[in-house]
C-alpha cells in the first residue's frame, strides 16, 4: 500500500514540471514587452538595460525556464509581480485560504446533495420525484455559472434581501458563491451517481440478491450502493477541476479576493508572473486532489487493494 | 462473358444488401431518436438557430447590431425590441441573433477540429502502443492537469481575443480530452479480429486507423462532442462574461452580458434575456447527446 502511495505520488512531479513549462511556453507568447510594462514608457533607456539585466531577459528561453523552475523549487519565488511590484508568491498567500475554502465548500455541498439525491433518483425511477430532478439537474449543467450567479444575486439579495452579493465578511457571503459553483457540479454528481445506481440495480447480483429474498433497502445501500460509488468517486474528482474554474466565475461575480479573481485581474492587467504562479498553484491543488482522489479508489476498490498488497 | 455477368450480378447484390444494411442501421438509430420528444424537440430548437444564424440579414436588419439610439437606451423588452434596448440604445435581439453566428460556429468548428485531432491522436496512441502511445498520454495528461477555463483563459491572455484565437484556445483544452477518450475505446478494439484481419490482408497502419479503427469509435465520439458543443458555448461565454474572451462591442452573447453586468438590479432583461437564449442552446445540444447516445446503445438507456 505504502509503495502504491509513493508511486503515485512521484508521478505528481514530471506532471507538475510539465505544467510549469508549458504555461511557461505559452506566456512566452503574450505579446509585449515586460521591462516597458515595469517601468512605463518614459524610462531611462539606462533603467531599461537594467532591467533587462535583472530579469533575465537578455538570457536564452531554456536558461531563463532553468532559472524559473530553480527559484521555485528552492525558494518558492515565483518573480516579481508586474502589477503591483511585489513578489507574488505574498499577493497570492492571503487569498489562497479563500479560494480553498470556497472549492471545499463547494465540493461538500455538491457531494451531500448530490448523492442522496442521485440515489433517491436511481431507486425510484420514473417517479415524480425522479423526474423533477431530472429535469432540475439537466437544466442546470446548461445554466452558465455567472447567469447562476446573478440569478441568485437577484432573488436572495436584491429581492428577499437575506444574503450579501459580495466580499467575505460573513459566513453567510459564502452561501451564494458556494451554491454558484457547487450547484452545477452537485447536478453532474447526481447525474452520474442516477446512471451508475441503474446500472448496478439491473446486474447479476442484484437480481440473485433479490430472489434470494434480500430487503430492497439492504440491496439498495449495501450491494448497489457500494459498487457505484467508485466511478461516482472518480467523476467527484475529475471534475474538480470544472469546480476550481467555476470558482473563478463565482470569485468575479461575487468579488472575493481569492485567487480565481486574482487570475482574472492579472489576466486583464497582462502581469505575467502572477499569471503563471496561479496556474501552477491551481494544477497542484487539482494534481493533490486527484492524488487523494486516486488513493481513496485504491483503499475502497479490493481488486486494487489486492495487486500491491500481493506485491509487497 | 457468362462468367463476368454473373460476377457483375453478385456484385451488385452484395452492394445492394451493403447499402440496405447501412441504411437500415442508420434508419433504425433515426427511428429510436425520434422516439425521445426532448430529442426532438431540441432538434427543432437547433435546427432554428442555425436557420437564423445563417439568413440574420435576410432576417433583420445588420445595421440595428451598431447603430445607437440614446433616445431609446435601457427599454425593457417591447413589441419594437423583443429583448429591449442596452446602455447604448442598441437592440439586444439583434445583438443576440447576430451573435449567434458567433458562438455557433466557435462552438460547432473548435469541435470539428478538435475532435478531429484529439481523436486522431488518440486511435495513433493506442493502435501502436509503446512509446508513441508514452509520449502521447504524458503530454495529454499535462493538459489535463489544468482545469479546461483556467487554460482556456491563460491561452486566450497569450495569443489575443479575437474569435480564431478563442478557437484555438478551445481547441488546447479539447483535443487532449478527446485524445483521452479515443483511446480508452480503442485500446479495445486494437486486439479484436478485424483488426487482425486487415493487418494480415496488408493494410498499412495509417489506413487501419483511419478505415478500420476510427468508424468504429465513433458513438461515443458523437455523443461527447455533441455534448461539447454545449459546453463550449458555456465556456465561450463565460470567458467573454470574465473580460478576457471576446471584447465587446462584438456581439458575442457572453459579451453582451458582460457589457450589461453593472445594470443587473435596474435592467435585469439585459442580462437574463441573452442568458436564457445560451441556457437553451447549451441544454439543446445536451438533450441531443443524450438521445443520440440512447439511439446508438439502447442498452445505456435508463
Amino acid at each position: 500500500m505504502i509503495k502504491y502511495i509513493v508511486k503515485r505520488s512521484l508521478a505528481l512531479i514530471p506532471i507538475l514540471i510539465g505544467v510549469i513549462f508549458l504555461i511557461f511556453t505559452i506566456m512566452e507568447f503574450a505579446p509585449g514587452d515586460p521591462v516597458v510594462k515595469i517601468l512605463g514608457i518614459e524610462a531611462t533607456s539606462e533603467a531599461k538595460e537594467q532591467l533587462t539585466i535583472q530579469l533575465g531577459l537578455d538570457k536564452s528561453f531554456w536558461e531563463r525556464f532553468a532559472s524559473y523552475l530553480y527559484n521555485i523549487v528552492i525558494k518558492f519565488d515565483f518573480g516579481i509581480s508586474w502589477r503591483t511590484k511585489n513578489p507574488v508568491f505574498e499577493d497570492i498567500l492571503p487569498r489562497i485560504p479563500v479560494s480553498m475554502a470556497l472549492a471545499s465548500l463547494g465540493i461538500i455541498f455538491a457531494t451531500i446533495v448530490g448523492i442522496p439525491l442521485g440515489i433517491l433518483s436511481a431507486v425510484k425511477q420514473y417517479s415524480l420525484s425522479d423526474n423533477i430532478l431530472r429535469v432540475v439537474s439537466t437544466t442546470m449543467v446548461a445554466i452558465p455559472a455567472f447567469l447562476l450567479a446573478m440569478l441568485l444575486i437577484l432573488l436572495f439579495s436584491s429581492k428577499l434581501g437575506w444574503l450579501p452579493s459580495g466580499g467575505i465578511e460573513s459566513l453567510k457571503s459564502y452561501i451564494l458563491p458556494v451554491l454558484t459553483s457547487g450547484g452545477r457540479y452537485g447536478c453532474t454528481v447526481l447525474r452520474i451517481t442516477r446512471s451508475t445506481m441503474l446500472e448496478e440495480i439491473r446486474q447479476d447480483y442484484v437480481r440473485t440478491a433479490k430472489s434470494k429474498g434480500v430487503p430492497n433497502k439492504i440491496i439498495t445501500y449495501k450491494h448497489a450502493l457500494k459498487n457505484a460509488l467508485l466511478p461516482v468517486i472518480t467523476t467527484i474528482g475529475q471534475n474538480f477541476g470544472a469546480i476550481l474554474g467555476g470558482s473563478v466565475i463565482a470569485e468575479n461575480v461575487f468579488s472575493i479576493p481569492g485567487i480565481g479573481s486574482l487570475v482574472v485581474l492579472s489576466i486583464r492587467s497582462k502581469d505575467t508572473p502572477t499569471i503563471i504562479a496561479c496556474v501552477v498553484l491551481i494544477a497542484l491543488f487539482f494534481a493533490i486532489i486527484m492524488l487523494i482522489v486516486d488513493l481513496l479508489y485504491a483503499f475502497i476498490d479490493p481488486r486494487i487493494k489486492a495487486k500491491y498488497v500481493k506485491v509487497s | 462473358m457468362k462468367n463476368s455477368t454473373v460476377n457483375d450480378k453478385i456484385d451488385k447484390e452484395v452492394k445492394d444488401a451493403r447499402r440496405v444494411t447501412k441504411n437500415s442501421h442508420f434508419f433504425e438509430i433515426w427511428n429510436r431518436m425520434k422516439r425521445d420528444k426532448n430529442c426532438v424537440i431540441s432538434l427543432t430548437f437547433i435546427g432554428l438557430l442555425f436557420f437564423v444564424a445563417i439568413f440574420a440579414n435576410f432576417l433583420i436588419d445588420e445595421s440595428l447590431v451598431t447603430t445607437q439610439n440614446v433616445a431609446e437606451r435601457i427599454q425593457g423588452p417591447s413589441s419594437a425590441h423583443w429583448f429591449g434596448t442596452d446602455l447604448y440604445g442598441r437592440d439586444i435581439f439583434a445583438r443576440v441573433v447576430y451573435g449567434s453566428r458567433i458562438s455557433l460556429s466557435i462552438g460547432i468548428l473548435t469541435t470539428i477540429f478538435a475532435t478531429a485531432i484529439g481523436s486522431f491522436l488518440g486511435a495513433v496512441a493506442a493502435y501502436f502502443g509503446g512509446k508513441i502511445d508514452n509520449i502521447i498520454t504524458r503530454v495529454s495528461d499535462i493538459f489535463i492537469a489544468i482545469p479546461e477555463q483556467l487554460m482556456a483563459m491563460v491561452v486566450v491572455a497569450a495569443v489575443g481575443a479575437t474569435p480564431i484565437s478563442v478557437m484555438v484556445a478551445l481547441g488546447v483544452v479539447v483535443i487532449p480530452n478527446r485524445c483521452r477518450l479515443v483511446r480508452s475505446t480503442v485500446l479495445g478494439i486494437v486486439d479484436t479480429e478485424y483488426v487482425e484481419a486487415a493487418r494480415a490482408c496488408g493494410m498499412s497502419d495509417i489506413s487501419i486507423i483511419i478505415k478500420e479503427v476510427m468508424p468504429n469509435t465513433l458513438g461515443p465520439i458523437i455523443v461527447v462532442s455533441t455534448q461539447g458543443v454545449a459546453s463550449l458555448i458555456l465556456t465561450v461565454s463565460s470567458l467573454s462574461y470574465l473580460g478576457v474572451g471576446i471584447q465587446p462591442p462584438t456581439p458575442e452573447w457572453g459579451a453582451i452580458i458582460f457589457e450589461a453586468r453593472e445594470f443587473l438590479r435596474i435592467a435585469p432583461y439585459m442580462c437574463l434575456l441573452p442568458g436564457a437564449v445560451i441556457a437553451l442552446t447549451a441544454l439543446a445540444f445536451n438533450l441531443v447527446g443524450d438521445g443520440l447516445r440512447d439511439a446508438l446503445d439502447p442498452r445505456l438507456k435508463d
